[in-house]
């Protein structure tokens, strides 16, 4: 037989009541623009992100930071918005796949996975364009190794990877080329 | 080793490619790539509606059970929840081939995680809440928990097996047993062929259930009218036609009256073509008064409830002369379905007509049995059968070869299905059928394949502690579907010029967006970015499609389309032949005009028609251009019952993998070093997303050949429903190097010569990892997957046969 025990739900209850009351005043910049809201403590950044902010870029394939589909920059870190809360990003810096591109114009890694197409259904590619960005922050000329590693946890289904690998490749070259150029 | 055929046989790769078309073969970007790399794409996942509520399920946790009770009378009472239903509220069955599916489980549960109650509510929490307010009590009964207790049939799945509702003549559902269909053909004499046969090799080989894993999980959203009563929905789905017309009939209602809405949809692999979690929302829809319901499955929801690919085992015994001429096969294939038949029964049907590989074979028998099992139910998953299949066949082929002592790739030439020979249900192969012996011979050549290696060979390279090997496998497919299958294509020329085609395919990744715009911009000769097909589908308002499965969608609406295109091109001779004054047969068009052939000068843009055409005196003549085009298959056929017989096929893609890996001994891992994979396309449309198909469906490959797979405790609950330990391959699996490599013999109804080629690419890469641990290890591995665990176990055992 199962059934379940009246004192769990009342628990259960009785957390959902207290977090309800207990709002906080989260600030905060996204995508370069000065964020403030009033969220429940308890929500996680991605949804803080998705349902508050209607930034719908970052998505949810797993919600146990095993798939990286929900990845954005914080603070300069690729993190899994699934596992962060809202309340985590007091005064932090974020940026999501929809501040990639600049005054319309598609940023050099956006650019680049176009070309290499290494996207198909594009579920994944929000997440990856991420753990790309961050990638590249902190290795401008990553070796194939630090590739894999950077990008080893964002799954795809439906590219095999060889396309994501090489856009970040050229993405990373062209962005140094840049760089010296100006 | 030097053959014939491979000295003399030359290939295009992906490095190489030219195409002699100006728009078709051409590399072009993806038509959606930029709402996708700007996270601008609106998924089913995203949407959200005025008023919308928020769904949640609740799952039975064992594999079989008798519901006692279940109250939900608390559940309702808590504020926010709107409607709550479980299988006492409904008796709505569902199902594609066979009608054996409520909507809700009732009275009994079939398999763990099959829904027996569900809440709407004004937000999530509050859903997920009400979920643990409903009281519910099992009475626990011994599940069928494999193939062996089903075919005992000591217990049945479904008790009412005989009365349940199926099409009829296509599948046969066996009384008082667990065989939901059993399907065969039957072609010579395989007994007595069998007989006089030299050698006769029996084996069996099998695999798990293996999980699609779109990165978007099933979603839908569905609005049921309560004054009208019409449906409204807005599906994470493959297929809004099939959907639209499974919903008519299992609600009882007209097609017109259900609106299929398909957004960006994140992935599919056959696991979104059907009906799914409809049904169930139009019930909580309905008791809500009618408000849309959203309900998202999450990861391991995905898991545990959502259909899966099916496990599989294929006894195959074959007759071989000692040349190595196979005179006779008889294969039984027994799907593990679990405990719906959904597309199960399909894939079942399907393996009787390809499942014996591209072989020329005189006596042959297949028995195919999709049998019914408490666990999580089977549908189509990239492939069709066909992995499953050949995971059998082309491991057979290689097991053969090493008894008669002959080279694998020459056994296969020997055997190879070549013009003149008929197919296992008697299709007669052509040239324009498309050339199996280019692929093998391409991959073979592309590999270095010198032959096998001898034993002091694997004896040296085991002292380093990693040995290398090589082997190579078929891929033969052709699209499962009704004989009458059809697509239509509608198109519009906008004042600018601009044409916007409108097409009842879904685009989930495959690229049948930028295919279709690339032979619209063939056909009307016009630069590719004046195409736009409508990605949005509706289907009130699109063209009719019957289902986006099988990689028949290019071909099918690909000959649709050049219709559609030369039908626009007719209006708008007839348009031109009036102001140019000129019969229309002397007209020709190119590059944006009609022009006279004789005198080109004379000439009018196809703008300058687009709303029909002003003379110089203002009176107009046309009028907006609009046209239409539809491909019905032609000269398919039912196969015969008993024999199989028939025509199946719209196209039979044929193609090869050949792989390199090297195997740390000691951990038993394997690591894929070189791809090679050759298909027999007729013609690339688009060569930036064939090569997508081919990397993309070779990592698949992988994952089933030695990652994936379902595990089940005793008592047929699911022991890996996470993607810690249901493993998908990341990154860090990709093989060092793939080499897709295109052969095209072009088939003469095909649009360009074109054959479908997307699934095909991840058929048969566990059989060539397979036949290349042959070669690596001196062992045969017969069952999937290859995990490092197996493998490494495989060596220590000292066995030369691993099952
Ligand atoms: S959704 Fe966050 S890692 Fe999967
Ligand atoms: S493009 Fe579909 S999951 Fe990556």
């Amino acid at each position: 037989m199962t059934t379940h025990e009246d004192k769990d739900l009342c628990a259960l209850e009785a957390a959902h009541q207290e977090s309800q009351e207990r709002r906080i005043v989260l600030s905060l910049t996204v995508n370069g623009k000065p964020v403030v809201e009033e969220v429940d403590p308890t929500m996680l950044l991605l949804h803080f992100l998705r349902d508050k902010l209607k930034l719908f870029g970052a998505k949810e394939a797993c919600g146990e930071g095993e798939c990286g589909a929900c990845t954005i920059i914080l603070n300069g870190e690729a993190v899994t918005s699934c596992l962060v809360l809202a309340a985590e990003a007091q005064g932090a810096e974020i940026v999501t796949v929809e501040g990639l591109s600049k005054d319309g114009e598609l940023s050099i890694l956006q650019q680049e996975f176009v070309f290499e197409d290494a996207l198909q259904c594009g579920f994944c590619t929000p997440g990856m364009l991420m753990s790309a960005r961050a990638l590249i922050d902190r290795h401008p000329d990553p070796t194939d190794e630090e590739i894999m590693e950077g990008m080893g946890g964002n799954l795809c289904r439906c590219t095999g990877y060889h396309q994501i690998f090489d856009a970040v490749k050229r993405a990373a070259k062209r962005e140094r080329e840049e760089l010296n150029r100006s | 080793m030097t053959h014939p055929e491979l000295e003399h046989c030359t290939y295009q790769t992906h490095e190489s490619y030219q195409s002699k078309y100006k728009h078709v073969g051409q590399p072009y970007e993806r038509k959606d790539a930029i709402e996708k790399v700007t996270g601008q794409a609106r998924y089913a996942f995203d949407l959200e509606m005025p008023g919308m509520l928020h769904a949640k399920t609740l799952h039975s946790p064992h594999a079989r059970a008798k519901i006692v009770k279940i109250d939900t009378s608390r559940a309702k009472a808590l504020p926010g929840v709107k409607a709550v239903i479980t299988g006492d509220d409904s008796d709505i069955v569902v199902g594609l081939y066979m009608q054996d599916k409520l909507a809700l489980a009732k009275g009994e549960t079939r398999y763990q995680g099959e829904v027996v109650a569900a809440v709407a509510a004004t937000t999530e929490a509050i859903a997920e809440q009400a979920i643990h307010l409903i009281d519910i009590e099992y009475e626990v009964l011994e599940p069928v928990r494999n193939l062996d207790d089903a075919l005992a049939a000591k217990i049945l799945v479904h008790e009412d097996i005989a009365d349940i509702k199926h099409v009829e003549g296509v599948f046969f559902p066996q009384p008082d047993s667990n065989i939901a269909s059993l399907n065969r053909s039957y072609k010579g004499d395989p007994q007595a062929a069998m007989e006089e046969a030299d050698l006769v090799v029996e084996n069996k080989f099998t695999l798990p259930a293996v999980a699609h894993v779109p990165l978007e999980t099933h979603v839908a959203i569905v609005e049921a009218d309560p004054y009208t009563g019409r449906i409204k929905i807005w599906t994470s789905a493959q297929s809004p036609f099939a959907l639209r017309q499974l919903m008519a009939y299992s609600f009882g209602m007209q097609d017109s009256d259900i609106e299929v809405h398909i957004p960006f949809v994140g992935g599919g692999f056959g696991g979104k073509a059907g009906i799914h979690l409809e049904p169930l929302l139009t019930l909580l829809s309905r008791e809500a008064g009618g408000a849309p319901v959203k309900l998202r499955m999450s990861r391991q929801q995905e898991f545990n409830y959502m259909p899966t690919r099916a496990g599989m085992r294929g006894r195959i015994k074959t007759g071989v002369m000692k040349d190595g001429t196979m005179v006779a096969s008889d294969i039984t294939y027994d799907w593990d379905s679990g405990a719906y038949a959904d597309y199960g029964v399909n894939v079942g049907k399907t393996a009787v007509y390809g499942g014996l590989g591209p072989y020329a074979v005189n006596n042959v028998s297949i028995v195919s049995n999709t049998i019914y099992t408490n666990k999580v139910f089977s549908t189509a998953y990239r492939g069709f059968g066909h992995l499953e299949t050949l995971w059998t066949v082309e491991r057979q082929m290689d097991i053969l070869s090493q008894k008669l002592g002959i080279d694998p790739y020459e056994f296969r030439l020997k055997n190879m299905i070549r013009p003149g020979d008929t197919t296992v249900s008697g299709e007669l192969v052509t040239k324009s059928t498309g050339c199996p012996i280019d692929c093998l011979s391409a991959v073979v050549k592309e590999i270095g394949w010198t032959g096998r290696k001898t034993d002091e060979e694997r004896e040296r390279e085991w002292k380093t502690g990693k040995v290398r090997g090589k082997g190579f496998a078929m891929i033969q497919k052709a699209p499962a579907m009704p004989p009458n299958t059809a697509t239509a294509v509608i198109m519009q020329m906008a004042s600018d010029g601009h044409i916007k085609v409108m097409i009842g395919g879904i685009d989930y990744g495959q690229g049948a967006l930028t295919a279709i715009a690339q032979i619209t911009a063939q056909e009307l000769d016009i630069p590719i970015e004046m195409v736009e097909v409508r990605r949005e589908t509706n289907t009130n308002t699109n063209p009719y499609d019957w289902n986006t499965v099988a990689s028949k969608y290019t071909f099918m609406a690909g000959n649709a389309t050049i219709k559609a295109a030369h039908n626009m091109i007719d209006q708008m001779k007839a348009v031109a032949s009036q102001a140019l004054q000129s019969a229309p047969e002397n007209l020709s068009h190119g590059d944006g005009y009609i022009y006279n052939r004789h005198r080109p000068d004379r000439r009018i843009s196809y703008k300058d028609m687009a709303l029909g055409y002003a003379l110089p005196n203002g009176s107009g003549v046309g009028g907006p251009l609009i046209s239409h085009g539809y491909y019905m298959a032609d000269g398919l056929t039912n196969l015969d019952p008993k024999t199989g017989q028939g025509y199946p096929a719209l196209a039979w893609t044929f193609g090869a993998h050949a792989v390199d890996i090297e195997v740390d001994v000691e951990s038993g891992s394997i690591d894929v070093l070189k791809v090679a994979s050759a298909f027999d396309l007729g013609q690339v449309i688009n060569e930036r997303m064939v090569y997508g198909q081919v990397i993309g469906g070779v990592m698949q490959g992988i994952g089933s050949a030695i990652l994936e797979g379902y595990k089940f405790s005793d008592d047929n609950v699911l022991l890996n429903p996470s993607f810690t330990d249901n493993k998908i391959p990341t990154m860090k699996d990709m093989p060092c190097e793939v080499v897709p490599i295109y052969i095209e013999n072009p088939q003469l109804n095909a649009p360009y010569g074109a054959r479908g080629v997307a699934e095909h690419t991840m058929i048969s890469i566990p059989s060539a990892i397979g036949n290349a641990l042959y070669d690596a290890l001196g062992i045969n591995f017969y069952h999937l997957p290859l995990t490092p665990e197996r493998v490494a176990l495989g060596i220590l055992s000292g066995k030369k046969d691993i099952y």
